[in-house]
């Protein structure tokens, strides 16, 4: 008996919140069916392929080696250090990606609003060409011109105090040891060593990733700057600020409020387009999570914990971008 | 200034042209130099970038010209590459693996096959471009291109030899897995976009949480999980090769991708739209298809060729799961230990053929998002 006064829910098909109910339910059934029958086939299959199921391998050593990163690891240590060491790898990758692709960006959107025709010309090819080819193409070209047309090893090419070579990049790194002083790698019997020393693998992730997401938030500065009426630039002007107090005070703020939502998304493409690291062999999250499906079959449980790893990084970004967000939203009266 | 008269040593001369002798003339507003100080001098700051990117044009040019054109070795001609030594492009490369790169590892003999095959859907894409081809038939024409591209790509009939779909490779597959991507994900995107915005709690949610779930991986993840899941997952009788399952796949990611799309188009729609098919007492389904549907799928249309566009870049990285697309080919081709040396020029030629491409299909969703307006506006009226 349900109280009078409220519509009586009954599981009818002649009434709205009943269909409603109905629909509901066979749907939630149907899921369920679906996802039984599902498991049945993974666990025949687990079963005929012999490959175990659950996370307990996680803690298990994982038996392969990882070229680069700054989390110490080897192949005796658990496979779930050796998701750590790729997560940091694609942090690693991912944030200086996002710092550099930024000022690029910024640079050119800013160059495509130029009153310079060549500035003009230059910035909008730049867009246009990095925009319309695939990032893997970029990827492959990089990393082959980086690990074949450079000199070898032991002959590097001198850049300021940086070695550049078939075997990667080396450059100064400040380094704490009684006072800051520099540690500058340097040139021995064995090739170049000291200093902060970058792959092959990681240079030309980092470029591809910086140079094609700069083109994407070049656009997007450029169309947010654009969208500030001219109005505002004018009423600026007619209250006696110069040009530049009328671009930082006027112009900026309101181009960054709209600027920042989309950007956000720029920032967590780069972070996803970083698993193309598996095609040119740097070892980030998708990689690991690669080479310890080939090793141990659990396929299921790796692409979890890809998944996870990437959903997290979405969750903690959109966070930290919300707070930024309110911080430069308008405050209407 | 134009009220002092120079002293009049000439008299005559100065009274003819009147008392404006002295002003200098207004400076000119259209010519060439007018032009060039407008755009290249029109400051300080401006002329030094001028300068500056005009030596970089002049440091940089008649290098990669000599280098891309003038001493290119334009023949299949190995010998001569090599006697180059990376001083000059060797074109010779892509004239020796072209057929390998654009159609994989197709048998030879038969790529006269995938070559129609393309040529048709091409053709049939070209025509989809006019607004006035947007007619029931075009549908019918879809399911005949398509159905032509797989006969022609199978073989088995007609006295063609069949091929697998392992075989199949370069731009045909790339192609192919574009169009059945987006084709395919339109009505599971549009679907998803409606349930999302359903009044039913439970399906929203799960709408939602399907929809964030894949736009939140990379692409990758999910070709992983055609590749090593699909496998395990799928029940025997609907087993399909390598092709299907990344076919499958691209199409689901894709899916949550246009779902997204569908719902910028559905909420664009004014709320009086919905208060007043209500109003006129249809229900939910003839709402949807009568009068929402038709309104916010027009708006999206530049958007449903900008996932096109994209699609179509993103199909590269099947490369990564074994699958021999255009990327893929070029990686085989560059597996000849004689010509891996010119992969610069390689990737160029790949990179152009994807380059034009996108570039074609963003200039043609710029002209249709012009033009849709219009053109919807006056069927409306037309109807």
């Amino acid at each position: 008996m349900s109280p009078p006064g409220r519509p009586r829910t009954s599981l009818s098909w002649s009434t709205r919140s009943g269909r409603a109910l109905i629909v509901q339910g066979a749907l939630l059934a149907l899921l369920a069916v679906g996802a039984l029958a599902l498991w049945r086939n993974v666990e025949g299959a687990l079963a005929a392929r012999q490959i175990r199921s659950g996370f307990g391998f996680i803690t298990e050593p994982a038996g392969f080696d990882i070229g680069e990163g700054p989390v110490p690891y080897t192949p005796r240590d658990s496979y779930l250090l050796a998701f750590a060491a790729g997560v940091a790898n694609t942090l690693r990758v991912s944030l200086l990606g996002v710092v550099l692709a930024t000022l690029l960006g910024t640079l050119i959107g800013v160059g495509r609003l130029s009153r310079n025709l060549l500035v003009r010309a230059g910035c909008t090819a730049y867009v246009e060409v990095l925009r319309n080819i695939p990032l893997i193409i970029l990827l492959f070209g990089i990393y082959l011109v980086l690990t074949e047309l450079l000199p070898d090893a032991m002959e590097p090419v001198v850049l300021g105090g940086a070695y550049l070579s078939k075997g990667g990049l080396q450059v100064p790194l400040p380094s704490w040891d009684h006072g800051w002083a520099l540690e500058r790698p340097e040139m021995g019997p064995f090739g170049v060593s000291g200093g902060l020393s970058l792959t092959p693998e990681f240079l030309a992730l980092l470029l591809g990733l910086t140079l094609s997401t700069a083109a994407s938030i070049a656009e997007i500065v450029r169309s947010g700057v654009l969208a500030v009426p001219n109005g505002q630039t004018e009423a600026a002007a007619a209250l006696g600020l110069t040009p530049r107090q009328g671009t930082r005070l006027v112009l900026l703020p309101q181009a960054l409020r709209i600027i920042v939502p989309p950007m956000t998304s720029q920032f967590l493409n780069l972070t996803k387009n970083s698993s193309l690291a598996v095609a040119i062999g740097y070892p980030d999250v998708v990689s690991i999570a690669n080479t310890a499906i080939n090793q141990n079959g659990q396929a299921l449980e790796c692409i979890l914990v890809i998944m996870a790893v990437y959903l997290s990084i979405n969750l903690v970004t959109a966070l930290l971008m919300n707070l930024y967000g309110r911080r430069v939203a308008l405050v209407e009266r | 200034m134009g009220a002092t008269v120079p002293p009049t040593d000439a008299p005559t001369a100065a009274g003819a042209a009147g008392a404006d002798l002295g002003r200098p003339p207004p400076p000119r507003v259209s010519g060439p130099l007018a032009w060039a100080r407008r755009h290249l001098f029109a400051g300080p700051g401006s002329t030094v970038a001028t300068v500056i990117a005009l030596a970089l044009l002049a440091v940089a040019l008649p290098p990669l010209a000599r280098w891309g054109l003038l001493d290119a070795v334009w023949r299949a001609d190995y010998q001569a590459c090599r006697d180059l030594d990376h001083h000059a492009a060797c074109w010779g490369m892509v004239a020796e693996k072209h057929r390998l790169i654009l159609f994989g590892r197709y048998p030879y003999q038969a790529q006269w096959r995938p070559l129609v095959a393309t040529l048709l859907v091409v053709l049939m894409l070209l025509v989809s471009g006019h607004p006035r081809a947007w007619r029931p038939w075009l549908l019918g024409g879809w399911a005949a291109a398509l159905g032509g591209f797989v006969l022609l790509m199978r073989g088995g009939l007609l006295g063609m030899a069949p091929v697998g779909t392992e075989s199949w490779g370069g731009l045909p597959l790339t192609v192919l897995l574009t169009l059945v991507a987006v084709g395919a994900s339109i009505p599971i995107g549009i679907a998803l976009a409606l349930a999302r915005r359903s009044g039913l709690p439970l399906v929203r949610a799960g709408a939602t949480l399907l929809i964030e779930l894949t736009r939140g991986v990379p692409l990758i993840t999910v070709l992983f999980v055609a590749t090593f899941v699909f496998p395990l997952v799928l029940p025997q009788a609907i087993q399909t090769d390598a092709l299907g399952r990344i076919l499958l796949a691209l199409t689901l990611f894709q899916s949550a991708y246009m779902a997204e799309v569908v719902r910028g188009g559905l909420q664009a729609l004014p709320r009086g739209q919905q208060e007043a098919a209500a109003s006129l007492g249809l229900g939910w389904w003839q709402t949807q298809r009568k009068v929402i549907l038709p309104q916010a799928l027009v708006l999206v249309i530049p958007s449903f060729v900008n996932s096109l566009l994209s699609t179509f870049m993103d199909t590269s990285l099947v490369t990564v799961v074994s699958m021999y697309d255009l990327t893929g080919a070029l990686r085989l081709a560059l597996g000849d230990p004689q010509w891996r040396n010119f992969f610069l020029e390689g990737y160029l030629f790949v990179g152009a053929v994807y380059l034009l491409s996108c570039l074609a299909m963003s200039r043609y969703a710029a002209w249709l998002e012009g033009h849709l307006g219009r053109w919807a506006r006056r069927e409306t009226t037309r109807a």
